[in-house]
């Protein structure tokens, strides 16, 4: 550790090289490589996707009623009203991914301002803070969604609602862990005695050490979301038909699950490779951004 | 000259799962301009909480509490208790009046955030300054602590300075809105010796230009010799010693500032004493249990039963500028 002198021009630009190592794991990972190729293609596909097809969402072809995939015109085939399937596959992706990604920013805001707040301020209010936590997670997060569901009126914002109550504990309980013990750690000590206000400190000086694991556990939640809004739309609690979802979907499906599989199969897959992909997503980002292998580097 | 901040019957008490810990026990003393005083002692002697109780760090009650008064005499003449003060005004008193540095540069340096940035965070703490005018000062402030190419490494993160040049950095940020008093926690003690000396030599030199005046918390002598004007011998939470340090490395008067004195060690006294290295025996007292009457009496060569297991002896004056604590001293000395 001595002060060489030459260090100037041996350093490389220091801003950059910061995160390189991470994003060099990251692409190493074969698994988060997949399940961001799977993302990217998915949200690609339903933002473009129904322009280009010639077929609407409502469409009716009768001529066309429950055609197999790859058997006719369309592509993935259609369901008990000839609409095709691709076409609503995709526009439900919409409503599904932004269900998952809109309850995925609500519950990770949400998470990390109860998280900031118990883990700095400690004391009774943070235990009482992380106390309720406990309790909230305590219910299954199945029957939360559910009665919580049947009070309201379901709909897109509501369900992103409330997939959203059901799902910011995680993240509360990362960051107040984090914080808790960064707050004591000498560089936040520093801060202080410079004469910092409690506020900077708090979002200046420690969150930008908890993102790491903030991120992770933020893409888990748009898997758990999707997962979760699929599963409520399913139940007839979610999205209501005639606006698709993957989940409603599914719903619609069961009557013909004998005669005309497709129509589950196809919402199922796709539903497998959004929640597997951002799955992996989260592993590879959990691996790459592991605090203990990037910040001694 | 006067005295910039004096502190009166500093105690601090923690209140844990394992009792209560009297960690600091009526520690007095009054800094002057321009001064640098030296607290010395074993670790748990209470160096360090004594410094983080004047910068109020401490946390609060029920588990700590700190009694006592500190007073600090701002350029204006105004006089300020800080244990007193609402948190919001002394925050504003933290980095602008009092600076401190911390014992480790590898921890002290937030590893998420720019050098230059952390440096700049003072200055808009205190005062109002731009963005940009912050990131300017901050860059010529890390030039002053002798930062070769300071706005390369105002851009660079910690973990890509060396430890001597986070401690310089460490240094910009505590110095960045000119503090009156600047508190140095061991500021060298996680440094290799050459980098000591290069740190010291600086704290000196920023000391002379802007007239601050220093706290340095030490277990070296070598340092204390170099550096300091005036000691305070720490042991068990009291003041045993406090002396003008020509005085006190000469003179020591209590058995343990002679005994701290002894134990440098000296190239020739390990040749005469067969390799052995001097120490005191013994350890420091368990805050939770000290021994009755004089703290040090079970480690000391000179304790008898009376006076030393008697009675706690109180701090006299052996001298207009020496103070000791020891009820045998003058036997002693003499």
């Amino acid at each position: 550790m001595s002060a060489a002198a030459p260090l100037g021009s041996a350093l490389p630009a220091p801003a950059r090289g910061a995160r390189r190592p991470a994003l060099r794991r990251f692409m190493r990972h074969r698994l988060a490589m997949f399940g961001l190729a799977a993302i990217v293609i998915l949200v690609v596909a339903c933002a473009i996707g129904p322009y280009l097809s010639p077929y609407g969402p409502l469409t009716i072809d009768l001529r066309h009623r429950f055609q197999p995939p790859f058997l006719g015109p369309h592509l993935l085939g259609t369901d008990q009203l000839g609409r095709d399937l691709l076409v609503r596959l995709l526009l439900a992706g919409r409503i599904s991914l932004t269900v998952g990604f809109a309850a995925m920013g609500l519950s990770t805001v949400f998470g990390v301002i109860v998280g900031l707040a118990a883990g700095f301020y400690g004391g009774w209010a943070g235990t009482a803070l992380m106390r309720f936590v406990d309790a909230v997670l305590c219910f299954p997060q199945i029957f939360l969604l559910l009665t919580l569901a049947a009070l309201v009126s379901p709909g897109v914002l509501t369900i992103t609602l409330i997939v959203a109550l059901t799902s910011w504990m995680e993240v509360a309980r990362v960051v107040e862990g984090q914080i808790r013990s960064l707050r004591e750690r000498d560089f936040a000590v520093a801060a202080e005695a410079i004469g910092v206000s409690d506020t900077h400190l708090m979002l200046r000086e420690l969150l930008p050490n908890v993102m790491a694991p903030i991120v992770v556990a933020a893409t888990l939640t748009v898997a758990r979301a999707i997962l979760l809004e699929s599963y409520a739309s399913y139940l007839g609690y979610g999205i209501q038909p005639p606006t698709p979802s993957w989940g409603n979907m599914l719903n619609n499906a069961q009557e013909y699950l004998t005669s005309a599989p497709w129509l589950a199969i196809v919402p199922g897959i796709v539903i497998t490779l959004a929640v597997t992909g951002f799955n992996f997503l989260g592993d590879g980002l959990r691996d790459a951004l592991d605090p203990r292998l990037d910040i001694h580097r | 000259m006067s005295d910039v901040l004096t502190v009166t019957d500093l105690a601090v008490r923690f209140t844990g799962e394992g009792g209560i810990v009297d960690a600091v026990e009526g520690v007095s003393f009054a800094l002057k301009e321009r001064e640098t005083l030296a607290i010395v002692g074993e670790s748990s002697s209470g160096k360090s909480v004594t410094a983080l109780a004047l910068m109020r760090l401490l946390g609060g009650p029920p588990n700590c509490v700190v009694r006592g008064q500190v007073t600090l005499r701002r350029q204006d003449g105004e006089r300020l208790e800080l244990l007193s003060l609402p948190e919001a005004r002394m925050a504003s008193i933290r980095g602008r009046d009092i600076g401190m540095i911390f014992q480790e540069p590898m921890t002290s340096l937030n590893p998420v955030q720019r050098v230059g940035a952390q440096i700049a965070e003072g200055l808009h703490a205190h005062e109002r300054l731009s963005a940009r005018a912050a990131s300017d000062r901050a860059v010529s402030l890390l030039g002053h602590v002798g930062i070769p190419e300071p706005a390369l490494r105002a851009r660079a993160y910690p973990h890509q300075l060396s430890g001597g040049m986070r401690q310089r950095a460490m240094i910009a940020m505590a110095l960045a809105c000119r503090p009156r008093v600047l508190i140095a926690d061991e500021p060298t003690t996680a440094l290799d010796v050459t980098i000591q000396a290069q740190i010291l030599e600086l704290i000196r030199a920023l000391q002379k230009e802007t007239g601050m005046s220093v706290i340095f918390i030490t277990h070296n002598l070598g340092v204390v010799a170099e550096v300091a004007d005036r000691v305070l011998v720490m042991y068990a939470g009291q003041v045993v010693e406090d002396a003008p340090v020509a005085t006190l490395l000469g003179r020591p008067l209590m058995p343990y500032s002679a005994g701290l004195i002894a134990s440098v060690p000296r190239l020739d006294d390990v040749r005469r004493r067969g390799g052995r290295l001097a120490a005191i025996p013994g350890n420091v007292p368990d805050p939770r249990a000290r021994p009755a009457g004089c703290t040090f009496h079970p480690r000391c060569a000179h304790a008898r039963p009376d006076p030393c297991e008697a009675a706690r002896p109180a701090l006299e004056a052996a001298a207009p500028d020496h103070a000791v604590r020891c009820a045998r001293w003058r036997e002693i000395a003499a």
